[in-house]
């Protein structure tokens, strides 16, 4: 239990000071590690929590990206305006979509999540003159909040960001190990021994489900202020495998492996882009390799060779 | 008129393809309970080397042979090594199929580049049919025709053959399959590899019209995913009406209303899902 | 009022008919034993008791409720538990994370999502309690999957008993067990409250009838005989079914 603490006080005070010692690309390369952790843990929570399959993640992050995106850049740069309804289209779209995918379960969920999340794709694709097709909504400005440091520079962005990260860490945390949380991981382990204990299992399944596309939404959001750039990649079914990618290399149902494995996937992915232009190639090999041989992720080698202490 | 009859024609020929893909996604999943996210790759590879065939050798049954081949093997090397390993674990399973799907995508990209391209048809078909004043491409009825035969063929499979009941046995109960002496192991082996050769199958004779290009992989997989959200997985009647139908949806409404695309898809698969989520002919 | 009333139930998969037009009662308390050979319908006359699954026709009654038409949840909710033949538990929990959500299960705190479980240690302290109660306390932290059988038929018979059920339905909770270990299942059984009314499905006839009032002989599907003990082991048509144990 120490242990865990004096890594978590050590985590935190290492993400404090840091901006003082990167570079700008490294910070804003740590900016997009923080933003891809939350999609990543809000995805964690029903695909390692719940036991939810779902390969259509990247539809709330999107929902919610275009919608700060598009109210910012057309109706009103306003972000106690805008930043809200990111958040409550995310919450909409993850209400609807989980209506139909929850009638299914497991191949079929897989289906329809990957099908719904295509659907939007298609949307943002093909409906030019509202979402600018495949080009994007590019020029998205960064949030004023009237505070005497600007968003447009990069250190408060990142506090910015950090503080948003450590809410969504926090919250995700408390929720997963609640009551609640513990049914769902009951529901991952034993899904009609569940009902038989008097458990109402969809209700908790849906909940969960908005809860994800919640924090997919906070995300998303976040995300279309730090790249001024929205474009249907990010409702895409690559998207969507990324994320499943970081949870599963992280360590599913840990939370802070999901974290871990995005900021991994978030530097392979700069690093090797250096040096090729086969990162999907790359990607789809990890994907192998990992299913093959760390099922358990990076947690799970961590605990494996350090003992549950430090995990 | 004609416009409508086009239109018919294109989707139901389109629709044939969506069943090639559907009815092996389907067979697979129906005796071995595997999402195959990779099929759609299959489809896409098929196309791939069909086109580098014909370029080679300017026969399309050369093609098409070399085509179905190499993507049959592919998939019988990927059940058997790679699978196999997770029998009836649908995420693993999910995660590495996902890890081929982008393997193969970015191969594709690499060795064919990232131009739209077509297989020219065979020479046979190249011409029109006229009935009256209206004009039919024969390629198209060609794929009807093989869409058909297929059909029929994988009916007389399943219901008429030892193989069928082997793999009906295998999906109802697979230990007593084993008890009566199936070997489950070959058939898993055999069964995908007919569903890869199916998906190749479709990616050649859709060759000429769909064309070839980076993202028919996604593209085709996804609807393949509807058909068998609709027709229901594991059935082979679902896999034709579903697929059927999905090519006459896409078709109309990408004619009709272009800016809404994927809605006319969307509507019926959410009506399904909410109705009979185990879909029309669905029992798994 | 009959703690459990079935009128008719019937459950046909396409051709075949699992279970046949079935009526019975137990009145509150009572202790009742199901009989009958290797697919006599047994569980499926439990799945369909339970909501597991939907029956093609008749009616089932909780305490003059009519629940045929309620969700599996719901009939746990009023009071109706089960245990598994095929031991149904939580394969990497462990034994004390199992019956937490047992006991959870008939708490408000069920649904709260804003704090941890660990601000709340009743639920802890009744866990441990019937852990306690059923000697499991020093396997509390092994998983599920590490437990030898015999105790897996004890979790699962803990995560029935935790929601102080009305209705308890045992689905051969000694199956597979030892000597020993079925003799001490019968005892933890036949100290229950008879508060709680029992149905029994069993296959050794000398554990059934040593812990029950009544019995009911299933066979393919119907009902072949009902009645106390002893008018069963003189049935004739029972012991024609059973030959070749050691009863006939």
């Amino acid at each position: 239990m120490k242990t865990r603490i004096l890594a978590i006080a050590l985590a935190a005070a290492i993400l404090l000071i840091v901006p003082t010692v990167l570079s700008a690309y490294q910070l804003s390369l740590l900016v997009k590690m923080l933003i891809f952790a939350i999609f990543a843990m809000s995805l964690d929570l029903i695909l390692g929590f719940a036991g939810l399959p779902s390969l259509g993640h990247a539809a709330y992050f999107g929902a919610a990206a275009y919608t700060v995106s598009l109210l910012a850049l057309r109706v009103v740069n306003n972000f106690w305006i805008d930043f809200p309804a990111g958040l409550l289209m995310a919450v909409g779209v993850s209400a609807l979509f989980g209506l139909l995918a929850l009638r299914t379960h497991e191949s079929y969920f897989l289906m329809i999540t990957l099908a719904l999340a295509q659907v939007l794709w298609g949307i943002a694709f093909g409906w030019r003159s509202l979402t600018g097709g495949d080009d994007g909504l590019p020029g998205v400005p960064r949030p004023n909040l009237g505070l005497p440091w600007s968003l447009a520079d990069r250190i408060p962005f990142y506090y910015f960001v950090l503080i948003f990260f450590a809410l969504a860490l926090v919250l995700l945390w408390i929720i997963a190990h609640s009551p609640f949380g513990r049914v769902l991981v009951g529901i991952r382990e034993n899904e009609v021994r569940m009902k038989v204990l008097g458990y109402n299992v969809w209700l908790y399944k849906y909940v969960a489900f908005i809860l994800a596309g919640l924090f997919a939404g906070l995300a998303g959001n976040l995300f279309a202020y730090y790249n001024g750039f929205v474009s249907p990649s990010y409702l895409s079914v690559l998207f969507s495998a990324s994320g499943l990618l970081m949870v599963i290399l992280g360590g599913a149902g840990t939370l802070f492996g999901p974290a871990l494995g995005a900021g991994v996937i978030v530097y392979l992915e700069n690093v090797i882009s250096v040096y090729t232009e086969r990162w999907l190639m790359i990607l789809g090999v990890i994907y192998v390799l990992v299913t093959l041989f760390a099922p358990r992720g990076l947690v799970g080698l961590l605990r494996e060779r350090f003992g549950s202490r430090l995990a | 008129m004609t416009f409508w009859i086009t239109q018919l024609l294109n989707g139901v020929s389109f629709g044939m393809l969506l069943f090639l893909l559907a009815a092996g996604l389907s067979l697979i999943y129906g005796l071995m309970r595997i999402l195959n996210l990779a099929h759609g790759s299959y489809y896409l590879l098929g196309a791939y080397v069909g086109l580098t065939v014909v370029r080679y050798t300017e026969s399309f049954v050369y093609a098409a042979v070399a085509g179905t081949a190499v993507v049959t093997v592919l998939g019988i090397l990927m059940e058997r090594f790679f699978l196999r390993r997770f029998p009836k674990q649908a995420l693993p399973q999910a995660l590495l199929t996902f890890g081929f799907l982008f393997i193969i995508a970015d191969l594709a990209l690499w060795i064919w580049g990232g131009n739209p391209q077509t297989l020219p048809k065979p020479q046979v078909f190249a011409a029109s049919i006229w009935v009256g004043n209206i004009v039919f491409p024969s390629y198209r009825l060609f794929v009807i025709a093989v869409g058909i035969i297929v059909g029929l063929g994988l009916w007389w499979l399943q219901e008429g053959t030892r193989l069928g009941a082997m793999i009906r046995a295998g999906v109802d109960d697979e230990e007593m399959a084993r008890g009566t002496g199936v070997n489950v192991s070959l058939l898993s082996t055999a069964v995908f590899g007919l569903g890869a050769f199916l998906a190749a199958l479709g990616g050649i004779m859709g060759g000429p019209f769909v064309g070839v290009y980076p993202g028919a992989d996604f593209e085709i997989l996804l609807l393949a995913f509807v058909v068998v959200i609709i027709g229901g997985l594991g059935s082979l009647k679902g896999a034709f009406f579903g697929g059927l139908l999905v090519g006459l949806l896409d078709n109309f409404g990408k004619a009709l209303f272009p800016e809404l695309a994927l809605f006319t898809i969307f509507a019926p698969m959410a009506i399904i899902l909410a109705v009979r989520p185990t879909g029309l002919f669905g029992r798994l | 009022m009959n703690a459990l009333a079935v009128e008719g139930l019937t459950k046909d998969f396409g051709g075949l008919r699992a279970v046949d037009r079935v009526t019975l009662s137990a009145s509150a308390g009572e202790r009742l034993a199901i009989i009958g050979p290797n697919g006599a319908g047994k569980t499926t006359f439990f799945n369909l008791i339970t909501g597991i699954l939907p029956p093609s026709s008749g009616r089932i009654s909780f305490f003059g409720r009519d629940v045929t038409r309620f969700s599996i949840h719901r009939r746990a909710q009023l009071g109706l538990a089960r245990t598994f033949q095929i031991t149904a538990l939580f394969p990497h929990l462990t034994v004390v994370e199992s019956a937490l959500l047992a006991v959870q299960a008939s708490d408000s705190v069920r649904f709260t999502l804003h704090r941890p479980a660990t601000a709340y240690p009743h639920l802890m302290d009744r866990a441990d309690a019937l852990l306690q109660q059923w000697g499991l306390l020093d396997r509390r932290n092994v998983q599920t999957l590490h437990l030898s059988y015999g105790e897996q038929r004890q979790v699962e018979l803990v995560l029935a008993l935790a929601g102080t059920p009305k209705v308890l339905l045992l689905d051969e909770p000694t199956a597979g067990l030892s000597p020993a270990e079925t003799a001490s299942v019968s005892t933890m059984i036949r100290r229950l409250s008879r508060e709680i009314t029992i149905l029994l499905i069993e296959h050794d006839m000398d554990v059934a009838f040593d812990l029950v009032d009544r019995v009911m002989v299933l066979f393919q599907g119907r009902i072949l005989a009902q009645g106390t003990k002893e008018e069963i082991r003189k049935n004739p048509e029972v012991m024609e079914i059973y030959l070749g144990t050691d009863h006939a």
